[in-house]
């Protein structure tokens, strides 16, 4: 380690968690606190504003939802984009690369103005205001993203594990439960963590096909708006809080993350 | 590794075909259909032919904000994928250290994009944000949401400090796949540190740059809301980028045609540049 | 399907899009392709043709659009040629 190479890291660290430590600070003060000056730390701390986002349903309910759309997307993900993934790492097949390229395309088009036909799209199969409306439209970034992460990683296993299992015996499904899916472990646990990260960070369409029932958190925010002003602290807290779920995330899957990016495809 | 021929992989990917083409198809069917035709409400619809595409794309304002959109795309390439690189290199290679690190670039990732939007809000105010006040403390007149100049570079920095970790990552693992050997054959012929990376790092992170930066152009082409929950587009249009105009004209004046025109010629772009940035990639591979 | 807003000559486009995808498929089938070079800067199969082909076709539709004023015929005669060109000899 040579100063040369650290210093500037952690000034780029540094950069990176000023503005994150500016809202947990926030998030401790009370809304005159805030308004009447400028504090580096909270001099009256408080958890009001957090104790406001756990008491009040119509908060707390846009955390449950936001969960539930998100894992739901990252369950039907994964089990769509696993075979798909071994098909892409073993076989030629008619169009396999356009199919690939179509998948990725899909990445680029611009959410913008696919709300409308979207809201239509889901209204009038009854989905509107589900959280499988939600977790189905973000399968349209997730999915080519997982199928692509997971062929890096299944190309990474030789062919003659799948060859030996046949020999021995095995039926597709059979080899692929008990054998190839416990061998790829941790390329599933960073395909889980970006399905969870891209489906958790995109409000644009779980905004658009929700209304109420499965209303994300990041949709509630916008009512901090009140006749009063900005309720910053609050604002501040509920942000905090949609940190949260990530860095558990990030967490548990710390080590696999590092040999998903190890193979260049993340 | 040889792949076998073999056309029944299609039952392997067909539900990820129809699951895709669900959420894909139909809805870019509609946006075409939509942009042939003037819509006032579900009953009455006049087919106009290709008179939005011409309306669209002799319209200067859209002009402006694609134009916009160009020097903004190419200002978060040229900042964040030298910075991305920068402190890659500066990562420890392996380690604790390296893991924290991992989580720590990791973080503004996980962040929903309204929150971060929030965040730089709240940072740049000179009442009650750190940077605002520290700016303002320092005598240097700033507001990022009645000055043009400030709030580009709002948002400019705010991009950076939510995306440069990806790059970084990228670059990251690209490096961490380069074998010792290269780096002690350097070192026993004494190439320079510059030399080291011209010849070595360089063409080995290549890859994963072209993936970066075909990431990091559509994303930033497609950017919407950390911009509009940011600066809400203003001063003026100064931060008005493409979605943004599109969503306005299709959301909230419902001129759904144009807006259905002008987001297929977007369409059109975004997939030309991807398809030479994939080509270039796949094209690489075979080398 | 009433949202959807259909339109005689979009349902036709699609429709083409359609029947190509399936005739392309079934060529593959009757005799499969292999990749080769044309004066095409890279090695290209018959579908990457038929990609090329019909990506620069929009992109010369939307040029006639917005830089002339000559009727969109033309430029819809002057994509078929060059899909004919680019898959005969691209």
């Amino acid at each position: 380690m040579n100063l040369r190479k650290v210093v500037p890291l952690l000034i780029y660290i540094l950069f990176l968690l000023v503005p994150i430590y500016w809202l947990l600070n926030m998030s401790f003060k009370s809304n005159n606190e805030i308004l009447s000056g400028l504090t580096v730390w909270p001099r009256h701390f408080t958890l009001d504003n957090y104790r406001v986002i756990f008491t009040d349903p119509s908060w707390y309910t846009g955390y449950i939802n936001s969960l539930y759309y998100v894992s739901l997307n990252t369950v039907i993900s994964l089990s769509v984009a696993l075979p798909a993934a071994y098909a892409f790492s073993r076989y030629r097949f008619l169009g396999d690369k356009h199919l690939f390229f179509w998948l990725l395309t899909n990445r680029m088009s611009p959410p913008a103005v696919f709300l409308l036909p979207f809201f239509q799209l889901y209204s009038s199969i009854g989905l509107f205001d589900t959280h499988i409306a939600v977790a189905l439209a973000h399968c349209l970034f997730n999915v080519p993203l997982a199928v692509w992460i997971l062929e890096g990683f299944m190309s990474g296993v030789p062919k003659e594990i799948d060859e030996t299992a046949y020999i021995d015996g095995y039926t597709f499904p059979k080899f692929f439960i008990r054998i190839f899916v416990p061998l790829i472990g941790s390329g599933i646990g960073v395909t889980a963590f970006f399905c969870f990260m891209f489906s958790w960070v995109e409000l644009l369409l779980a905004r658009t096909l929700t209304s109420v029932n499965a209303k994300p958190i990041a949709a509630v925010m916008t009512r901090t708006v009140s006749a009063s002003g900005i309720d910053w602290g609050v604002l501040a807290a509920a942000g905090v809080l949609t940190i949260l779920p990530g860095m558990l995330v990030i967490w548990f899957v710390r080590n696999h993350v590092a040999k998903g990016f190890a193979l260049g495809r993340v | 590794m040889n792949k076998v021929p073999n056309n029944k992989a299609w039952w392997l990917v067909l539900p990820v075909f129809l699951l895709v083409a669900f959420s894909a198809v139909v809805p870019m069917m509609t946006v075409v259909n939509y942009s042939v035709q003037d819509i006032f409400d579900q009953s009455s619809r006049y087919f106009v032919g290709a008179d939005w595409y011409r309306q669209v794309l002799l319209d200067p304002s859209l002009h402006d904000s694609l134009l916009r959109q160009f020097i903004y795309s190419g200002c978060v390439l040229l900042i964040e994928i030298p910075l991305g690189i920068a402190i890659a290199l500066t990562m420890p290679a392996r380690g604790r250290w390296s893991s924290l690190c991992l989580i720590v670039l990791a973080i503004p990732l996980l962040i929903p994009w309204n929150v971060v939007g929030t965040i730089w809000q709240i940072f740049g105010r000179a009442d009650i944000g750190l940077l605002g006040a520290t700016l303002s403390w320092l005598g240097i007149s700033y507001n990022y949401a009645t000055n043009t100049m400030d709030a580009w570079v709002t948002v400019l920095v705010m991009d950076v400090w939510h995306w440069t970790s990806l790059v970084a990552l990228l670059c990251y693992s690209g490096l961490r796949a380069i074998p010792d050997v290269y780096y002690q054959a350097a070192r026993i012929d004494r190439a320079s540190a510059w030399a080291v990376f011209r010849h070595i790092q360089l063409p080995k992170m290549k890859n994963v740059l072209l993936i970066a930066v075909m990431l990091r152009f559509m994303d930033s082409f497609m950017i919407y809301t950390e911009p509009f929950v940011l600066t809400g587009g203003g001063p003026g249009n100064a931060t008005t980028f493409l979605s943004q105009t599109l969503t306005k004209m299709a959301v909230g004046q419902f001129d759904l045609g144009p807006a259905a025109a002008f987001s297929l010629v977007y369409f059109l772009i975004i997939l030309l540049v991807s398809w030479l940035f994939y080509t270039a990639m796949t094209h690489a591979d075979k080398e | 399907m009433d949202w959807m807003a259909w339109t005689l000559p979009t349902a036709a486009f699609f429709t083409a899009i359609a029947l190509l995808l399936v005739g392309m498929t079934f060529a593959e089938l009757h005799s499969p392709c292999i990749e080769r070079r044309g004066f095409l800067p890279i090695a290209t199969t018959r579908g990457d043709r038929l990609f090329i082909g019909l990506l620069v076709s929009a992109w010369v539709h939307l040029l006639v659009i917005g830089v002339t004023d000559w009727s969109l015929w033309v430029a819809s005669l002057l994509s078929l040629l060059w899909l004919l060109i680019v898959l005969r000899w691209g």
